[in-house]
């Protein structure tokens, strides 16, 4: 599933000539593990109050999300080729909505705090649903996520899942030369956050390390670090800041849909 | 004597008892902004976010999207400013049911200087769409159209200053949504105020009225949706018009009748307000006396343009 996601957002990218693509390929084995294995959620009632719910803090790899949510069953395929567009139901960003869509995004740092209102809620109600949000590690450079990682800590919201998307690029350069984040696990584990770190493109180790956080509302809330590579499985992509966003020519669609296993034909 | 923020806070407990989805939350001036109470008789629905303004907002957006109704309450130079990105993108632009209080509003928070007077809110935060912006002058005031918010569907801001505010109304008024009040006639001048500057209008149109000059004086509570229709019959009706806001008059209801008229009747129009600058520390009467939110000033205003 992991591939067809990778395939979906190049497609949806080369097709829209807009987007995102780096962070969300970094992103695709993640996404994948929790739409196809994890989430508690029903395609028949995108807006059941008991499900597990989805954040992308790091809004703008929204293609391989939308991806996601059509493979699922949430939204048409065919919408997926007016993401972007001025008359397209897929915006640059994911919205609340969409079908499966649990909150309007977009804008760096500040949907932890969302997350956080989300498990408090839960926690409230005595639901035992979990709020799984991705953050990207240059995001971490905005001081609202520090908020947000203090209060979840001091709440004790042990249904808030933080995944992070560590790729280590930004837009303009590599984040230890933008703006050095420093051991970002020590940082969540000073902040009162239970941490764990794995490779981000290792399903295994995502699914069993997704399996192994426990179900108590009253405690530490989670961050995994997941280590990824930006523009992973696309060969010219990997690793470059030059990939954050961007449209591929003619001939880089055809070599990424080869370095995908994917048709060239949009439907 | 009671002050709208008290009051509010006094509302919120009666709306608890009526609407378990309601919770409220604080960013650790519960104590300044009248929302203490509601924490003495709900402590569980009360969440005190720290000195945190931006996570507050994002924290009440979350809890929006599952079903709570959460309001909040800060000092206006923080809820319409420094959260003020939080406040269009997580809470207005998807549509969220977060209530946002902004107290200590305008040169009336006095003593603690420039920093603590938000006298740029009103410009802010009615150009975001989706939000709705009311102005309560009184604490019956303030109790209706905090219900109202509470009826309402998606964000409201609620402007609140510091200090006591003298009731105008009578217990059973109402403040539709949209809507002005009329509390006091004449066709010589309108004064269109809103907020403590009501009282202040009320007091310059005695003075008037001695002199045999007759003031209209509007209290515009509602300046989101804003009663266009009140403000276009005062244009029409009476020979000039004067805003009084504590708050600049660069976007706010001065700004806002300026829109409403312009183009459409050829009118007299005074705005008096905060004239582009910063205020400063003072007590309020020393401030509204220096920045001319004196009856007396305000009736010098209204006699020039006779």
């Amino acid at each position: 599933m992991a591939a067809r996601l990778r395939q979906d957002t190049i497609k949806m990218i080369y097709n829209s000539k807009s987007g995102h693509p780096g962070g969300s390929l970094s992103a695709a084995d993640i996404i994948s593990a929790l739409y196809f294995y994890k989430m508690n959620i029903k395609t028949e009632d995108p807006k059941w109050a008991d499900r597990d719910r989805f954040v992308l803090s790091k809004g703008h790899a929204a293609p391989v999300v939308f991806a996601a949510l059509v493979n699922k069953g949430f939204i048409p395929r065919e919408e997926l080729w007016s993401f972007r567009h001025g008359n397209g139901s897929l915006q640059g960003t994911v919205n609340i909505k969409n079908p499966g869509g649990d909150m309007t995004v977009g804008s760096l740092g500040q949907y932890l705090s969302v997350s956080a209102g989300m498990a408090l809620a839960g926690k409230m109600d005595k639901k035992d649903y979990k709020v799984y949000v991705m953050l990207g590690d240059g995001e971490l450079q905005e001081g609202q996520v520090w908020e947000a990682a203090m209060a979840a800590a001091h709440m004790r919201l042990g249904n808030l899942v933080g995944i992070l998307d560590n790729n280590r690029v930004q837009m303009c350069g590599l984040t230890d030369e933008v703006l050095s984040i420093g051991d970002i696990a020590a940082k969540f584990r000073a902040f009162g956050w239970n941490v764990v770190q794995i490779d981000g493109h290792d399903m295994q180790q995502i699914v069993d390390t997704l399996d192994a956080i426990p179900n108590q509302p009253d405690a530490q809330p989670t961050m995994i670090i997941a280590d990824t590579i930006k523009g992973k499985g696309v060969s010219y992509m990997e690793g470059t800041p030059a990939w954050h966003g961007g449209v591929p020519t003619k001939e880089q669609y055809e070599q990424a849909m080869r370095e995908l296993g994917g048709e060239y034909e949009i439907k | 004597m009671k002050s709208n923020r008290v009051e509010y806070g006094d509302t919120l407990v009666e709306l608890a008892a009526e609407r378990p989805e309601l919770v409220v939350l604080d960013a650790d001036v519960a104590k300044s902004t009248g929302t203490i109470q509601f924490k003495a008789a709900y402590p569980d629905r009360f969440v005190n976010v720290g000195i945190a303004e931006q996570n507050m907002i994002g924290m009440a957006a979350g809890l929006a999207t599952c079903g709570k109704l959460p309001f909040l309450a800060t000092f206006g130079v923080f809820s319409s400013m420094r959260a003020v990105e939080q406040l269009r993108n997580a809470v207005c632009y998807p549509n969220l049911n977060v209530k946002v209080a902004g107290t200590h509003s305008g040169l009336e928070t006095g003593e603690d200087g420039a920093t603590h007077q938000s006298v740029e809110d009103i410009s802010i935060i009615r150009s975001i769409p989706n939000i709705r912006l009311f102005v309560p002058a009184s604490p019956i005031a303030t109790h209706y159209l905090t219900r109202l918010a509470a009826e309402i569907e998606g964000p409201v801001y609620l402007r609140f200053g510091k200090a006591d505010a003298v009731e105008l109304y009578d217990a059973d008024e109402k403040f539709p949504l949209g809507g002005s009040k009329q509390l006091a006639e004449g066709t010589d001048a309108t004064i269109l105020a809103i907020g403590n500057m009501v009282e202040v209008a009320l007091d310059a149109a005695k003075l008037l009225a001695e002199e045999g000059i007759k003031v209209r004086v509007l209290d515009m509570y509602s300046l989101k949706p804003f009663d266009e229709q009140a403000v276009m019959k005062a244009a029409k009706e009476t020979k000039a018009l004067v805003t009084l806001e504590d708050h600049s008059i660069i976007g706010g209801l001065g700004g806002l009748v300026s829109e409403t008229i312009a183009g459409k009747v050829c009118v007299p129009l005074v705005k008096l307000g905060v004239k582009d600058v910063f205020g400063r520390s003072g007590t309020k009467s020393e401030l509204f006396e220096l920045f001319g939110f004196t009856p007396k000033a305000v009736a010098e205003a209204v006699r020039s343009l006779q």
